[in-house]
């Protein structure tokens, strides 16, 4: 019955014409899927080749392995330097965090002089290539005979972290409905109260994010870390220094791992939240 | 009383490391930019004589490699806007229920390390891998042309790492969209193309904004994607000062350099948001 309903509704399309509107309706779905295969083909890639029996050098494909995931610390140096990664990343998160989220508070709710300059010293350090941070930082190092190291490439990751912090938690309390606060101080909620049981709560989702965005960033940076680490080895600057000599598997394996690690805490994460709303 | 400081008292921690720890080494890195050798010392020894000429001497010799940073810089920002905007538009009003879950798929390659990601297509385009082969032998390229160690893969390279710098905030303006507006624009007999140049655009601008600055800034400094994609030929100007830095100790001229190309993004940035008529940053 419905069949023959939409028999009489829609006249027949030719099958050109009807190929040629999807296409036209599912234009910018298309684009995106290649966008998408652009973005993860050389995340692909490396983890095909976390399964080579590379050897030394992980160039060309030989044969296929579990050995690399079993043995993740197999070759010499990448699991230390991994380790330098993450301790430099949480404590540059923690500090980075902190320092901003009050920052942050301080801009986005409250009127003082000097607020439009506070703005544009948490830009400017945005603004600045990352190749000027790290040389400036590294001469000043240079000058109070600091070696550069563990705590110079820490206090430098906590510099460029702040302003993203900022900008991210900032964003947060510019979207929070001022009325939830004004409730609150209407049910006899001192100002303590209220930003203890009102506002953080609010705000937690925007500084666990800034937190995230905070450690992927300086997880992953090379740059400024190149300039100020010294003899210290970080995973992004393992990889760079091997780059010459060939990769070992192993880098192919933490890089993965790192990869799905972060997509299930990520979807977890939604998963919880999506919970809790309901 | 103690309400007005409690703004100052939030900034004092944060603010006082950022001075020590970004604004003072800026004002050392702009004492270093005017030094010179001191006579008879050792290599990396230099004092301060207020040597101007540093600056200009800096440029000239490096003119073509700041000439290549700023081309390669605009050129994958445009490529990256290109490949974003739509991207971010089919998140923002495609995606459904799938909204989140693909906006995590655009941060994600993040976490496989970046350096990771470009010696992969370092070797995905180099001659081991699958792609040149199959170029050539359908003739699209002749069988000398390589496809590293070209501009055209540093360019990819950039525009490949940079592209989530572009599309997160793309995406966070495009999302703010109230989609009845598009409606309200069908209603009144525009079409689809207006409807995006009048409605669309004007609306995400500041995500547009905020996307090619956070694109086109780190480019402009990278040396990364240079080293392991490039040659000899595309060097940046980020490859000169890393290298003055570290292989040749010339610290005046690394910090004249730094400093140059800090104020040309700086003019550029500007000109751009006055021109883009934004004066919310980010």
């Amino acid at each position: 019955m419905t069949q023959k309903i939409k028999d009489a509704t829609i006249p027949t399309i030719p099958f050109g014409a009807r190929i040629q509107r999807w296409f036209g309706r599912n234009l910018i779905r298309i684009y995106a899927v290649f966008a998408f295969t652009y973005l993860f083909i050389p995340v692909a890639y490396t983890f095909v080749f976390s399964f080579n029996d590379a050897g030394k050098s992980n160039l060309i494909w030989q044969a296929f392995t579990f050995k690399n995931w079993q043995n993740p610390c197999g070759a010499p140096e990448v699991c230390s330097a991994l380790g330098n990664s993450i301790k430099i990343g949480f404590i540059a998160t923690f500090f980075a965090t902190i320092l901003g989220t009050m920052i942050a508070f301080a801009i986005g709710r409250h009127n003082f002089k000097g607020r439009s300059a506070s703005n544009l010293l948490i830009f400017l350090p945005m603004a600045t290539p990352e190749i000027v941070l790290g040389a400036s930082l590294l001469s000043l190092f240079l000058v109070f005979k600091i070696n550069p190291g563990f705590w110079p490439t820490v206090i430098a990751h906590i510099v460029f972290c702040i302003s993203f912090v900022v900008v991210t938690v900032k964003a947060r309390i510019a979207s929070l409905d001022p009325r939830l606060e004004q409730a609150a101080m209407d049910l006899y909620a001192n100002e303590f109260e209220t930003f203890r049981r009102v506002t953080l709560p609010l705000v937690a989702p925007g500084i666990a994010g800034a937190a995230l965005l905070a450690f992927s960033l300086s997880f992953d940076d090379f740059i400024i870390t190149n300039f100020n680490s010294g003899t210290l080895t970080t995973f992004p600057k393992f990889i760079y220094v091997s780059a010459a000599r060939g990769i070992p598997a192993q880098a192919n394996v933490i890089g993965s791992a790192m990869f799905f690690l972060a997509l299930t805490l990520v979807i977890v994460g939604q998963l919880v939240n999506r919970r809790k709303v309901r | 009383m103690g309400k007005n400081r409690t703004p100052y008292l939030l900034l004092l921690p944060g603010f006082a490391f950022l001075f020590t720890f970004f604004i003072l080494p800026i004002i050392n890195l702009a004492q270093t930019s005017t030094q010179t050798k001191i006579a008879g010392g050792d290599t990396g020894q230099y004092e301060q004589t207020l040597h101007f000429r540093n600056y200009i001497d800096a440029f000239v010799a490096n003119k073509e490699q700041f000439g290549r940073s700023f081309l390669y810089a605009i050129i994958s920002t445009l490529l990256a806007l290109a490949i974003s905007y739509p991207l971010a538009y089919a998140i923002a009003f495609k995606a459904g229920k799938y909204k989140n879950l693909l906006l995590v798929l655009v941060v994600a390659p993040f976490f496989t390390s970046f350096l990771l990601r470009t010696i992969a297509w370092k070797q995905i385009l180099g001659e081991e891998g699958f792609v040149v082969p199959t170029l050539r032998s359908l003739g699209i390229i002749s069988q000398s042309t390589t496809l590293t160690s070209t501009s055209f893969a540093v360019v990819m390279g950039m525009t490949y790492n940079f592209l989530p710098f572009m599309t997160l905030p793309l995406f966070a303006s495009i999302d703010r969209i109230d989609p009845r507006t598009l409606e309200a624009s069908g209603d009144l007999y525009a079409n689809g193309y207006t409807t995006f140049r009048k409605v669309t655009l004007p609306l995400s601008m500041p995500g547009v904004v905020a996307g090619t600055l956070l694109t086109f800034i780190p480019a402009a400094g990278d040396y990364v994607n240079a080293s392991i994609l490039g040659d000899p030929t595309t060097k940046m100007i980020g490859n000169v000062i890393e290298s003055r830095f570290f292989k040749i100790v010339d610290y005046p001229t690394a910090a004249a350099l730094s400093f140059t190309l800090m104020a040309a993004i700086l003019i550029l940035v500007t000109l751009y948001i006055r021109k883009a008529g934004t004066e919310e940053l980010v």
